[in-house]
């Protein structure tokens, strides 16, 4: 079988598209790369999609975090607590045990226990938590001239915070938020691995690293691959996020911007 | 453990709780939370002296160093932790016994590969199979400190790397004006300087630590995470003095108690380092403190 | 008698070998029972261990129990961290490719079934499987819904709370779990996937699987082993050798 007939056979395997049954026997590179590859359209979409809502969440859960009232900031210096202080394969294990006895109360929670729905709500929930505090720190950082200013152009309230407040601290967050995103797409390996079922032999890059490495007994060639993927993925939204980098900071001087780049910082 | 536990069966409500949260594997259990904080205590400072070689080696003048630095920093980042530590223990396992077998049997005649097998003569073998149980273990955890350490080591490079180009410039001058070599200047100017830039990152770096440690269990450690899974799974009376039904909900509640109680200290000890840290600095907070002080 | 002399020799050459191979690593999955799990006093036992113990006496070898991890059993068997595999491993094709196994010390068993009700639909219901195992293999190749969990334990959870209609999985292990629980039932289908049990080795170590196999052939004959069988409820019994 050549190798442009395995990817067109099994590179949708992952969604359920192709061939019904995996491999089973002679397992080549390329059946190892394409599955594997098929796998990364689970992660990707994890991590796309829990990043683009947990970005609102995020901005919420930041102004809850600095707000002068407590009923909006208890809830919200909480919710980053209990998301930031405990590993994701609890949070996991949690959330599944938790769906799984809202479906009993009623119907509409089926969908919940599936990887794609309920899987994403932790991974949305773990991301706002994380992006959330680095927002919050962005927010206290603020320059105060930068407010200042706003005050004398006579900008208050919702104008003030989207035309100042809200740009800046982005601008502010922007380095850590990318390590946040690096971050997430590794943590989305973790549905299968513990939190999640694969129904129908459908699953991540990690599933079907470790099937092979199941299957061919050595380690050495699957988990490669997949590093392989990784770094690829990573590299992707660096350079993603570089360009929104660019695009936040275009205001700045030459000199400025160039200091920006190199203080991106690992914080998590 | 009490001497009521004699026959579980005949116990009811408390007492057989206290004889159930003392048999040997929750003792063993109790025991795994000392051995992740000791990983914990002890992966920190291996992982900075890889970071700080990493960063050092990515500073260097001399090109090849320098990109071998920069290279370790970036790929080990861009790879999810649980791929590395899904095949990371047996390929450092395999690679310290090569080298073994070619110091130790230089007679040695037949292929160290057979096949599927890996086979180093008796001598190499780590540790040697006459060891005694202990050795294995301490082995086995010396192994997963060295994983974790060269993962995480990648992100404290990176963090130290910054850190280390965050410090004045005008200080190295100054330095330097004084007549110091550029040696000197680094050790004597640079990592003292460094630490306080660093701390945000190293703080956030020990938090993602922390909250690996479930995977502990990937790297051969019968860790927290290993015993509450045994623990909580349903037993049949079959097999245990003590049947009971899928409690791993407790046992995990129980874990999350943990990380949640480790993740506020942290927080709290690290607050206090910034601060005792920022003293003395040419930083904004360190000249609020001078200033507070005069 | 003849036959006696024979086993006497054989001893003696086991011993003398034993001498050699000073102290064997017995690598289990502790997890698994009946076959290995740990007791409350979080010691290895169950059918294996027993087993394991009474080779080891019998072909006169100090031998020392390892827990390692199902999924990287087999990689750390060749890399030469322990020197056999005792934990219920059935006999496949694609394992003895990269490992040997001794002679089987228990015959094949079926797989079974177990769910809430005896009259499930398997193929147009959800059936439920531990990750990577030969049953969820089975379970795929017929088409039928697949869910796979990373442990067994999790299988039978989904099967309680309705997330599966049925759990595929060792009969061995789902007998006692049926047994004390008035939920759940064992259908009266069975498959018959997978082969015996034995216990594997490095392919370059063939004198120690010798010596294990001659051992497992003379507990077999003088029926210690299926008496061991029986003590554990593992699997059927062989018959006579």
């Amino acid at each position: 079988m050549s190798c442009l007939q395995t990817i067109a056979d099994y590179g949708l395997r992952s969604i359920g598209i192709g061939e019904r049954l995996l491999p089973r026997s002679d397992f080549t590179l390329c059946q190892q790369f394409t599955l594997i590859g098929s796998g990364m359209i689970w992660n990707i979409y994890f991590g796309v999609m829990a990043l683009a809502a947990g970005f609102f969440l995020a901005t919420v859960l930041a102004l809850g975090k600095g707000s002068r009232h407590r009923i909006a900031r208890k809830p919200a210096e909480w919710f980053i607590f209990i998301f930031r202080g405990s590993p994701l394969f609890i949070q996991f294990f949690f959330a599944y045990f938790t769906f799984l006895s809202l479906k009993g109360v009623s119907p509409v929670f089926d969908p919940f226990t599936a990887a794609w729905l309920g899987a994403l709500i932790v991974l949305f929930f773990n991301t706002s938590a994380y992006t959330g505090e680095i927002f919050h720190g962005a927010l206290k950082s603020i320059p105060k001239g930068d407010l200042e200013a706003a005050d004398a152009y006579g900008l208050s309230g919702w104008a003030r915070f989207r035309r100042i407040t809200f740009p800046t601290m982005l601008r502010l967050a922007w380095p850590a938020y990318t390590n946040e995103a690096i971050f997430l797409f590794h943590a989305t390996t973790l549905v299968f691995f513990s939190g999640f079922p694969a129904w129908q032999q459908r699953g991540d890059a990690l599933y079907y690293a470790k099937f092979f490495a199941d299957k061919t007994f050595n380690p050495f060639v699957p988990y490669p691959i997949l590093a392989f993927y990784f770094i690829l993925l990573t590299l992707a939204v660096i350079a993603l996020y570089g360009f929104a980098n660019r695009y936040l900071n275009r205001h700045l001087p030459q000199e400025a911007r160039r200091r920006l780049r190199i203080r991106l910082n690992l914080i998590r | 453990m009490f001497e009521f536990c004699t026959d579980p069966a005949s116990l009811e409500g408390l007492s057989w709780l206290a004889c159930y949260l003392t048999t040997g594997k929750h003792m063993a259990f109790y025991a795994s939370f000392g051995t992740v904080l000791l990983l914990l205590a002890v992966i920190l400072p291996t992982s900075l002296l890889f970071g700080f070689a990493g960063a050092s080696a990515a500073r260097s003048r001399f090109w090849p160093l320098s990109i071998l630095g920069k290279t370790y920093s970036a790929i080990v980042r861009g790879v999810p932790d649980i791929a590395f530590f899904l095949f990371f223990v047996i390929a450092l396992d395999q690679a310290f016994e090569y080298v073994r077998h070619r110091a130790l049997c230089p007679d040695w005649s037949e292929p160290v590969r057979q096949g599927n097998d890996f086979v180093v003569c008796t001598a190499a073998k780590l540790p040697l199979s006459t060891s005694p149980a202990w050795m294995h273990d301490a082995y086995a955890f010396f192994l997963a400190v060295l994983t974790f350490a060269i993962v995480y080591g990648a992100f404290a490079a990176q963090v130290l790397y910054g850190a280390m180009r965050a410090v004045p410039r005008a200080q190295i001058e100054t330095a330097e004006a004084y007549g110091m070599s550029h040696a000197q200047a680094f050790w004597r100017i640079l990592v003292p300087q460094m630490w306080i830039y660093a701390l945000p990152g190293l703080g956030n770096l020990w938090m993602i630590m922390v909250k690996a440690t479930p995977l502990l269990f990937l790297l051969g450690i019968q860790d927290i995470v290993y015993w509450a899974r045994d623990l909580g799974g349903t037993k049949q009376a079959r097999f245990t003095d003590y049947p009971h039904g899928d409690w791993r909900m407790y046992y995990f509640g129980a874990l999350l108690v943990f990380y949640l109680t480790l993740t506020w200290v942290s927080e709290k000890v690290l607050d206090r380092l910034t601060r005792r840290l920022s003293h003395g600095q040419a930083t904004a907070a360190g000249e609020a403190m001078r200033r507070a002080g005069a | 008698m003849n036959k006696l002399i024979l086993t006497a020799a054989s001893l003696a050459l086991v011993a003398s070998t034993a001498m050699a191979q000073d102290v064997v690593r017995m690598g289990t999955e502790g997890a698994y029972p009946p076959w290995n799990y740990l007791d409350d006093d979080g010691n290895i036992a169950g059918f294996e261990r027993d087993l394991g113990d009474e080779l080891c006496a019998r072909a006169e070898l100090t031998c020392e129990w390892v827990v390692n991890d199902w999924d990287s059993i087999i990689p750390n068997l060749v890399s030469g961290n322990y020197d056999t595999i005792i934990a219920g491993m059935s006999i496949t094709p694609e394992r003895a490719e990269v490992i040997a196994f001794t002679q089987e010390y228990t015959p094949p068993d079926p797989s079974a079934y177990i769910a809430l009700t005896d009259d499930v639909d398997l193929a147009g219901g959800v059936v439920a499987a531990q990750t990577g195992t030969i049953q969820a293999a089975f379970v795929a190749d017929q088409g039928w819904t697949l869910v796979e969990f990373a442990t067994p334990e999790e299988t039978i959870s989904a099967v309680r709370s309705g997330e599966a209609d049925a759990v595929l999985a060792d009969k061995s292990y789902l007998e006692p779990i049926a047994a004390e629980d008035d939920g759940l039932v064992l259908l009266a289908r069975e498959e018959q996937i997978g082969g015996g049990v034995g216990m594997g080795l490095r392919q370059s170590d063939d004198e120690l699987r010798e010596t294990f196999d001659a051992v497992i052939g003379e507990m077999k004959c003088d029926g210690s082993l299926n008496a061991l069988i029986e003590k554990w409820d593992v699997a059927s019994t062989f018959g006579d050798c």
